[in-house]
């Protein structure tokens, strides 16, 4: 298992490497002199001198790759240009806000997604499957970023039911903090749901045509007995895999919805990071996401591993 | 008697897969939903300029966020512009953006999936671990870190979305390859001598084709709400050209005021991309040489 688990870790470090290239080189596309860009309004040429020697930008390029990945593994992200932080600390503040999105959004897929997934396959090919099915594809081809507005206008404006925006953090006031939560982690749990219904019904699919569940059946067992606990069981597999992996769709709609809602997160950051020109903050989001993204796929292959008899036996 | 069957048994196999997908797509009523939506859309988008509507970029002080009405049919926005012209003007924006960053995918990520899966070893390896990188990063949050260091444009929009996209077409492609390159066929054109660029052109691309084009259409829906949402962030099409995902942006600060505003643009999203959705599954279903 520790083998298992090592071997993984291994294959992840070429893929952080080159991950990290790119965001290096993205810095390079900017138009025109780095220095210039870092030293925002600041146009002294002693003033730009410093920044040059500072961040060794007449060194090759290959050097410079090397200098800042060293600071870099050594947690130095570098200074965000607007508020004169250390990125890591920037990104170390707004993450425990998108995690707390994201989760509130997990749940609220896996409620909905799943018994829907369930039923659709059970019901194959009845108007519940069609209609579950069409919702499904809607959750799919829905813009976030409109649902929220939607939300808000009908929600907040019309009902006056729940805040538009805003955020609190669950340990001052946690009713208060779901209040602001729960809309936004519904808009971004929409299209998760959606995924998860559309694999929940085709994995359900595949293990109730299995002689396993037929048996269960031939034994007289009751329907839900055999579905809930023979079929879904086995089906549950892919699924966890799968949610995992649907990290990285989470987190690309935080940064949307979080923009609508404003609410100060990790998606928040990248975007008036972007806006502010703050390049460095945008390198250190994109290089966390994918460290990220990384582990998460590693999460899921430990799960898929402990979950799978067959693969445990194996080794 | 005899000779009726066996002439009627080789006729029937003969059918060509695509014949037979086409007749699966025809009686798929959701895809042809999708082909309608879509089709739709991409009239609208070709006869902006011939439409009798407003010029989408005149303003107006005595009509600014006007609700629906005859003049007006959608209703006006904050400076007074005809919004059903900017819908339609908006539909080129949209659709422009995700056939042209798909088209910039499948032109990159299929040649180096297919060199990747036919030449496997070294070449795998190299263009594998690229793949994996790229698809490390979220799909949207690449697209932002591109197009803010493009620059915010359209044209940059479409280039970051279309980079973007370009790993699931290598690893779709290998895949593909993969399966594909065992085949007797490719055997026997290896056999004969033929060049490598040969063999990957005339006999696995055509064979590799059913799903890329199905990942090709569900791509563009995809990048369709890319770009919207690049647009809503700012980081797209810019003002004043019309583009439906910076209406929502504009349309966000007067919820209260002028909801049409909203109402529409997003509308239009979500049914152009719910037109290529069923369109792509219904291709998906048509073209799976698995189901009969």
């Amino acid at each position: 298992m520790l083998s298992y688990i090592a071997r993984r870790l291994l294959i992840a470090i070429p893929t952080l490497i080159l991950v990290s290239i790119f965001v290096f080189v993205l810095q390079k596309l900017l138009p025109g002199d780095p220095a210039l860009v870092l030293a925002g309004e600041e146009r002294d040429p002693e003033m730009l001198a410093f920044i040059r020697e500072k961040y060794r930008l007449n060194d090759p390029i290959i050097m410079q790759y090397f200098y800042w990945m060293k600071a870099m593994l050594q947690g130095d992200l570098g200074i965000s240009l607007r508020t004169r932080q250390p990125v890591l600390d920037l990104i170390g503040d707004k993450l425990p806000v998108t995690i707390q999105l994201a989760v509130m959004a997990m749940i609220i897929a896996f409620v909905i997604g799943i018994p829907a997934g369930i039923l659709s396959a059970v019901k194959k090919g009845t108007a519940v499957d069609y209609i579950a099915n069409f919702i499904a594809l809607s959750g799919l081809s829905i813009p976030n970023f409109w649902l929220g507005i939607m939300l808000i206008m009908l929600v907040s404006v019309h009902l006056g039911w729940l805040p538009a925006s805003g955020y609190v953090s669950p340990f001052e006031d946690p009713a208060k903090s779901f209040q602001t939560m729960i809309m936004p982690a519904f808009v971004l749990g929409t299209a998760l749901a959606a995924t998860l219904m559309r694999h929940t019904r085709s994995a359900m699919l595949g293990v109730l045509k299995a002689d396993y569940v037929r048996t269960a059946r031939a034994k007289g067992l009751l329907e839900h007995t055999v579905i809930l606990k023979h079929a879904f069981r086995n089906a549950l597999l892919p699924i966890v895999t799968l949610s995992a992996l649907l990290f990285g769709e989470l987190l690309a709609g935080a940064v949307l919805t979080e923009q609508i809602f404003t609410i100060p997160g990790f998606g928040k950051l990248i975007v008036d990071a972007v806006f502010t020109r703050d390049y460095a903050v945008v390198q250190g989001v994109v290089m966390c996401t994918a460290a990220g993204f990384i582990l998460m796929n590693l999460v899921a292959d430990v799960l898929y591993f402990l979950l799978n008899p067959r693969m445990r036996s194996s080794l | 008697m005899s000779a009726v069957i066996s002439a009627a048994d080789p006729a029937e196999e003969t059918v060509k897969p695509e014949n037979r997908a086409w007749k699966k797509l025809k009686v798929n009523r959701s895809a042809q939903f999708g082909l309608l939506i879509v089709a739709f859309f991409i009239i609208i988008a070709l006869a902006a300029p011939i439409l009798p509507i407003d010029d989408p970029l005149a303003t107006s002080w005595s009509a600014v966020r006007k609700a629906p009405s005859a003049a007006h049919w959608l209703g006006t926005d904050e400076i007074g512009r005809d919004i059903l012209s900017r819908m339609i003007w908006g539909a080129q924006a949209s659709l422009l953006a995700g056939v042209v960053s798909v088209f910039i995918a499948v032109l990159v990520g299929v040649p180096f999936g297919l060199i990747s899966g036919y030449f496997g070893g070294w070449t795998d390896q190299a263009i594998s671990r690229v793949t994996d990188a790229l698809l490390a990063t979220p799909f949207l949050i690449l697209a932002i870190a591109l197009a803010a260091f493009l620059g915010p444009s359209l044209t940059n929009a479409m280039i970051a979305i279309g980079l973007s996209a370009v790993p699931i077409f290598v690893r779709l492609t290998r895949g593909q390859v993969l399966a594909v390159k065992t085949e007797d066929f490719v055997e026997g054109a290896r056999a004969v001598g033929l060049t490598h660029t040969a063999i990957m052109g005339r006999y696995i691309l055509p064979n590799v084709l059913a799903p890329i084009l199905v990942q090709a259409t569900l791509t563009v829906a995809t990048a369709i709400i890319a770009e919207a949402s690049l647009s809503f962030l700012g980081l797209g099409q810019q003002a004043p050209a019309p583009s439906w995902g910076s209406m929502l942006n504009v349309a966000k600060n007067f919820m209260t005021q002028a909801p049409w505003m909203a109402w529409w643009p997003g509308a239009a999203i979500f049914l152009v991309v719910l037109g290529f959705n069923l369109l792509g599954d219904g291709l998906r279903d048509a073209l799976d040489p698995r189901e009969t």
